[in-house]
């Protein structure tokens, strides 16, 4: 792209004056300087404080929240991982069944990056490198569908697996949630084919590599970094997932997730809130690890071209 | 050679294909038609495809109470835009120049975005609880407030200020605060790749001419970042315009802070009315579709000329 270089000089040239050391330009860097570390400090606050009163909540007796709710430091005396346990004991046994709301939340998300990863690197290397009628429209409709409001979606897809019968089922989630994330994974997927150079497959295909051996043989492995990092997204997109899971599972208490379970419990006024704190933390913990195992390639992948505007 | 790749593409993409067709395309067609019955969740083995039809389900969107919802979700959606592209504007231009543990802290920075929904909204709803919340303990303990805010399940309330009396609404407010919060991470993201993407050569040129910082920023740096504003705006107001989740959890869509997608979703399962909610959510995407269309014919032209 080409950048328009602003030609004309500022409106008013501040070139120091021989004596005086507080120009205008002096005065804004010493201000931004320091101006800089104030928003610095605050932006960390802001963003990490919800996730430290989260821990904090989880780890303390309750009398001792509700004695004295301004607490901030780590309560070293009085350390409680009681609410831990108590969330991820099965119903029967007096807890909240958690663990076996992780084990759902673990298998739909599993389920729906393998399944979306099967069914779009073929799609993605096909419109990333094969030259065929519809190509650029499909690349246009699958980005459509991302805009849809979901809510919109929601009404026919819980009418139609209520009528067959499918809602309570996990599987239902599955197929609803490869369905969502389909158009994000080719666009990424694609976006990488994109960059990779086709000298390589072109060699294979002389030596007589067939379409599907050059796919698997060359395109795939190189493009091996999106697609772990296409994975990672997709997975935490799952595990996050809450609409539908409300909409589709709401009476089926054995097939909660994690998501669901919470958002169920955190009404009820049974269960105490560091009970629910500890959850939080549950929930929020594979997606943190994720996260920062993966920052550096779930960035990439995401804004890869928008640098170009 | 040609009609081989033709043939082995559609091949290829026919999954995905197929899968979008059955479980987006179709379903966004059906609640077209299911818009125009009386399908109720009781007699849903009942209807079939083709009629009877009817426009009753509208009689609900055109009411005074869904022009209240879509008030309240225009005033969420565009605030909550601005709000959390200034506040990734100015993260991304604090976190412009290295220091050490930058990496460390961008990243800490994304994180509102990508944790859960349901933990976060639990968690803020916690710190703002009237009887054991952090925030209203810390203000009626340092701030002098008399008494504990409901964030949010207040209305709205009276604030004196410079001796002007103002009625705001709490709850709403602090919808889009939360909203702010959660998705500045992604404007911020954006405006840093771009921001990156700048020639420091530049910058120096105007350096060396004497511009000063705040021209440099509205001189140089923000004409580059004008593309990529311009599409995070369209694209946060879609996605906060169309948002369930957040409000939902925050206040069930009460206190003044019922926007459109809770109000279908309380068509649907509390009243299990399908039509009705099929009605509300047709005119919903036709109402963003129409204000995306709008925004691309002005602003989209715009920029082309410059």
């Amino acid at each position: 792209m080409a950048v328009p270089v602003e030609t004309r000089r500022p409106a008013s040239p501040s070139r120091p004056p021989e004596g005086s050391r507080w120009t205008r330009d002096v005065i804004e860097t010493k201000v931004f300087g320091v101006l800089r570390w104030v928003v610095i400090i605050g932006l960390v606050l802001v963003t990490l404080f919800p996730f430290y009163y989260m821990f904090i909540l989880s780890i303390r007796p309750l009398d001792s929240l509700l004695r004295d709710p301004g607490s901030l430091v780590i309560p070293f005396a009085e350390l409680n991982w009681s609410a831990y346990q108590s969330i991820m004991t099965p119903q029967e046994d007096g807890g909240q069944g958690f663990l076996r709301f992780m084990g759902n939340s673990a298998m739909v998300a599993l389920g729906t990056v393998l399944i979306s990863l099967i069914v779009a690197i073929p799609g993605a290397y096909a419109i990333s490198r094969l030259n065929f009628f519809g190509r650029r429209q499909v690349s246009a409709i699958f980005l459509a569908v991302y805009l849809f409001p979901s809510i919109l979606l929601a009404i026919p897809l819980f009418t139609f697996f209520t009528r067959i019968g499918l809602r309570g089922q996990l599987v239902a989630l599955l197929i609803v949630y490869v369905a969502q994330v389909i158009p994000v994974t080719i666009y990424m997927l694609r976006n990488y084919f994109d960059t990779i150079p086709t000298s390589l497959e072109e060699a294979a295909a002389l030596d007589g590599c067939s379409r599907l051996g050059v796919l698997r043989r060359i395109s795939l492995p190189l493009a091996m970094p999106a697609i772990i990092s296409n994975g990672l997204f997709v997975f935490m997109i799952a595990w996050n997932e809450f609409l539908f899971a409300l909409l589709f599972l709401v009476n089926t208490r054995p097939n909660w997730t994690v998501s669901l379970g919470l958002s169920q419990l955190a009404g009820s006024i049974e269960v105490p809130t560091t009970v629910l704190m500890a959850g939080s933390v549950i929930l929020t913990l594979p997606i943190i690890i994720i996260f920062f195992a993966a920052e550096r390639l779930l960035t990439e992948g995401l804004t890869a071209g928008a640098e170009k505007g | 050679m040609a009609r081989e790749e033709q043939r082995a593409g559609i091949t290829l993409l026919s999954p995905t294909l197929i899968l979008v067709l059955v479980m987006v395309i179709l379903p966004i067609l059906w609640t077209l038609v299911l818009a125009f019955q009386r399908v109720r969740i009781l007699n849903i083995r009942n209807v079939g495809l083709f009629g009877p039809y009817t426009i009753a389900n509208f009689d609900n969107v055109f009411s005074p109470s869904f022009f209240t919802s879509l008030g309240t979700t225009l005033a969420y959606s565009i605030f909550g835009t601005a709000g959390a592209i200034l506040l990734g504007l100015i993260a991304a231009l604090a976190l412009r120049r290295p220091f050490k543990g930058r990496t460390l802290i961008r990243a800490s920075m994304l994180i509102p975005y990508v944790a859960p929904i349901v933990a976060v909204t639990f968690t803020w709803s916690t710190m703002l609880d009237p009887q054991f919340g952090l925030i209203n303990h810390w203000g009626k303990r340092l701030l002098g407030w008399e008494e504990s805010i409901p964030f949010l399940s207040e209305r709205a309330r009276e604030v004196s200020f410079l001796g002007l009396e103002f009625e705001i609404p709490t709850a709403l407010i602090t919808v889009i605060l939360f909203e702010v919060w959660r998705s500045f991470p992604f404007a911020f993201l954006f405006l840093t790749a771009r921001i990156n993407a700048i020639p420091d050569s530049l910058e120096e040129a105007a350096r060396v001419d004497g511009a000063t910082p705040i021209q440099r920023f509205f001189h140089i740096i923000l004409p580059q970042l004008l593309p990529t504003i311009a599409m995070l705006s369209v694209l946060r107001f879609i996605w906060t315009f169309n948002s369930f989740d957040d409000i939902y959890l925050l206040t069930g869509g009460g206190a003044g802070t019922e926007v459109v997608a809770v109000t279908v979703f309380n068509f649907l399962t509390a009243r299990g009315d399908i039509g009705a909610a099929s009605a509300q959510a047709l005119v919903l995407a036709l109402i963003l579709g129409l204000m995306v269309g709008i925004y691309i014919k002005f602003f989209g032209k715009k920029e082309e000329v410059s």
